[in-house]
């Protein structure tokens, strides 16, 4: 069924009792033409651009809980491409690109809204890069122009850009086209979508080993459900990806941080942006339900747990009260975590592996939901040409030993 | 917040004096071998980590107390310290954390 007011005024009439199910939970079938392994954002995307955009509609995407349980439903929904390097604006731009009118393309409400991420700058040293960050941007064809304190009041005014603050406000970058969308929405919207296609979503289903021929190559998955056949797997499990990775032989330069996050009881609207500050150390926004969203920097030690400590998530309040005093009476409604699988350069991996037939999309890191349709349409091209587009192939595996770093560790480790 | 045992101060103090420090018992190749390593090599000890589901060997600093290191044994699933022990001891035999993970079980038991 299209959603439409018209669908929507017919299911008025029956009470809406008569909705159909959105995607149906499949069971797996013997084989595939290519099997996805995580059913995020990531994985459910790279299901539906392998069907739409590329031609292949049998296609399963595993999932070992339910989907978008992982981070995709764990995130702070920010989406932003303003990145140093020419790979990553070139990477993260073409993510920005497909976010306009995915929710259109979906037919799913995305709830995707570009109301602006400003970046503070607090001391000469923020000023320099920031305003580096937005030439080298704009020379890039991405979005990106610099404020001055008053401006950054006038666009964001809970802001307090007293000049005796402790971290006093210098300027801010602000990315016009950048924002945020409702992160559920994205895996319920590209699941629904590809589901359409022929893709079938198996959830509750782990892979919990690998089969590879003679030669290496893979043949298919052992999962909970059972042996799957496919030439082709496309891992997309984040966190996990090592586990993953592992059941190939294969090590991976990632390490698996805890990410946590808190939102705040609902409000009026008072945030009409996203504003990010590296070295006050936090990031905030406002859901359309009207709790301030709040996150920072990952946790210190590796963990799978998808929880971390609360001291953390007392820095994070810390710094927002910080740059926003006008927050400090506001309660905190709840937390969580997300496992996030780092990269020493903090650029993702996506690309071929050692192994024929396995291709991988992970070291997102903190920053994995903005880049959701481009990584999801990157994996799905790199499978279905058993080699990656020109925008991907300098995320590639190899770099970790030819010594080519994308490294924008230093550039955006902090915020995402 | 973890209440984490330090070997050098042999008493349990909060995670927030202690910071984490990587992977354990990872040795820097020589100068020597350094220069006789092929890239291969090199990568694997610059960037892969053991980056374990499960029972993980780490290192841990008590920065803002005795500012030692020292290694310890946690599953990364559930966070929990199975032991810590000295800096320059030999890697945890799989003897030696089941036998720490009794110890623990039999001390919860008893208290």
């Amino acid at each position: 069924m299209k959603y439409s007011a018209i669908s929507l005024f017919a299911n008025a009439l029956s009470g809406h009792k008569k909705w159909p199910v959105q995607f149906p939970d499949k069971e797996p079938k013997k084989e595939y033409d290519a099997i996805i392994v995580g059913g995020g954002g990531h994985g459910l995307g790279a299901a539906y651009y392998l069907a739409k955009r590329y031609g292949i509609t049998n296609v399963a995407v595993l999932e070992k809980g339910w989907i978008g349980g992982g981070n995709t439903g764990r995130n702070t929904t920010i989406i932003r491409s303003n990145y140093l390097f020419d790979e990553s604006a070139a990477m993260y731009d073409h993510a920005v690109d497909l976010w306009d009118g995915l929710g259109q393309e979906l037919n799913y409400n995305l709830m995707f809204s570009k109301r602006g991420v400003l970046m503070l700058a607090h001391n000469v040293h923020d000023v320099q890069s920031f305003q580096r960050h937005v030439h080298a941007n704009r020379l890039n064809g991405v979005d990106n122009k610099w404020l001055s304190p008053e401006e950054c009041k006038a666009f964001c005014p809970p802001l307090d850009i007293s000049p005796h603050r402790r971290y006093p406000v210098m300027g801010g970058a602000l990315q016009m086209r950048a924002g945020t969308a409702r992160h559920d929405s994205v895996a319920w919207g590209y699941a629904r979508a590809a589901s359409k296609l022929g893709v079938d979503i198996i959830q509750n289903c782990k892979v919990i080993g690998i089969r590879r021929d003679a030669d290496g190559a893979v043949e298919g998955v052992e999962t909970e459900k059972g042996y799957i056949a496919s030439k082709k797997i496309g891992v997309s499990a984040a966190g996990n990806t090592s586990v993953v990775m592992e059941m190939a032989g294969l090590r991976f330069p990632l390490e698996s941080y805890p990410l946590q996050a808190l939102v705040s009881e609902p409000v009026k609207p008072i945030m009409p942006c996203v504003v990010m500050s590296n070295a006050v150390h936090a990031y905030i926004s406002q859901s359309d339900k009207g709790e301030l969203v709040i996150g920072a920097g990952t946790d210190q030690y590796t963990s799978y747990s998808q929880r971390g400590p609360l001291h953390l998530q007392e820095h994070n309040v810390a710094a927002i009260c910080e740059i926003f005093p006008i927050f400090k009476r506001q309660r905190m409604l709840r937390s969580w975590g997300g496992i996030v699988d780092v990269t020493p350069d903090r650029s993702p991996i996506v690309g071929k592996t050692p192994v024929k037939g396995l291709y991988v999309n992970c070291g997102w890191g903190t920053g994995g939901f903005k880049a959701t349709p481009g990584a999801a349409d990157m994996l799905a091209y790199t499978v279905a040409h058993d080699a990656p587009h020109k925008i991907n192939a300098p995320f590639n595996l190899d770099r970790f030993v030819g010594g080519r770093l994308i490294d924008e560790a230093a550039a955006a480790a902090v915020a995402h | 917040m973890f209440e984490i045992h330090c070997p050098y101060c042999n008493e349990k103090r909060p995670e927030i004096e202690f910071a984490y420090a990587g992977e354990a018992h990872y040795v820097r190749p020589t100068a020597k071998e350094q220069s006789e390593m092929s890239d291969e090599d090199w990568s694997r000890y610059m960037f892969i980590r053991d980056n374990k589901r499960g029972e993980h060997a780490e290192r841990w600093w008590h920065n803002a107390g005795c500012n030692m290191f020292f290694n310890a044994i946690r599953n990364t699933v559930t966070d929990k310290f199975v032991m810590t022990y000295k800096m320059g001891l030999p890697p945890r035999t799989d003897k030696q954390i089941d036998a720490a993970r009794r110890t623990d079980a039999k001390e919860k038991a008893s208290s």
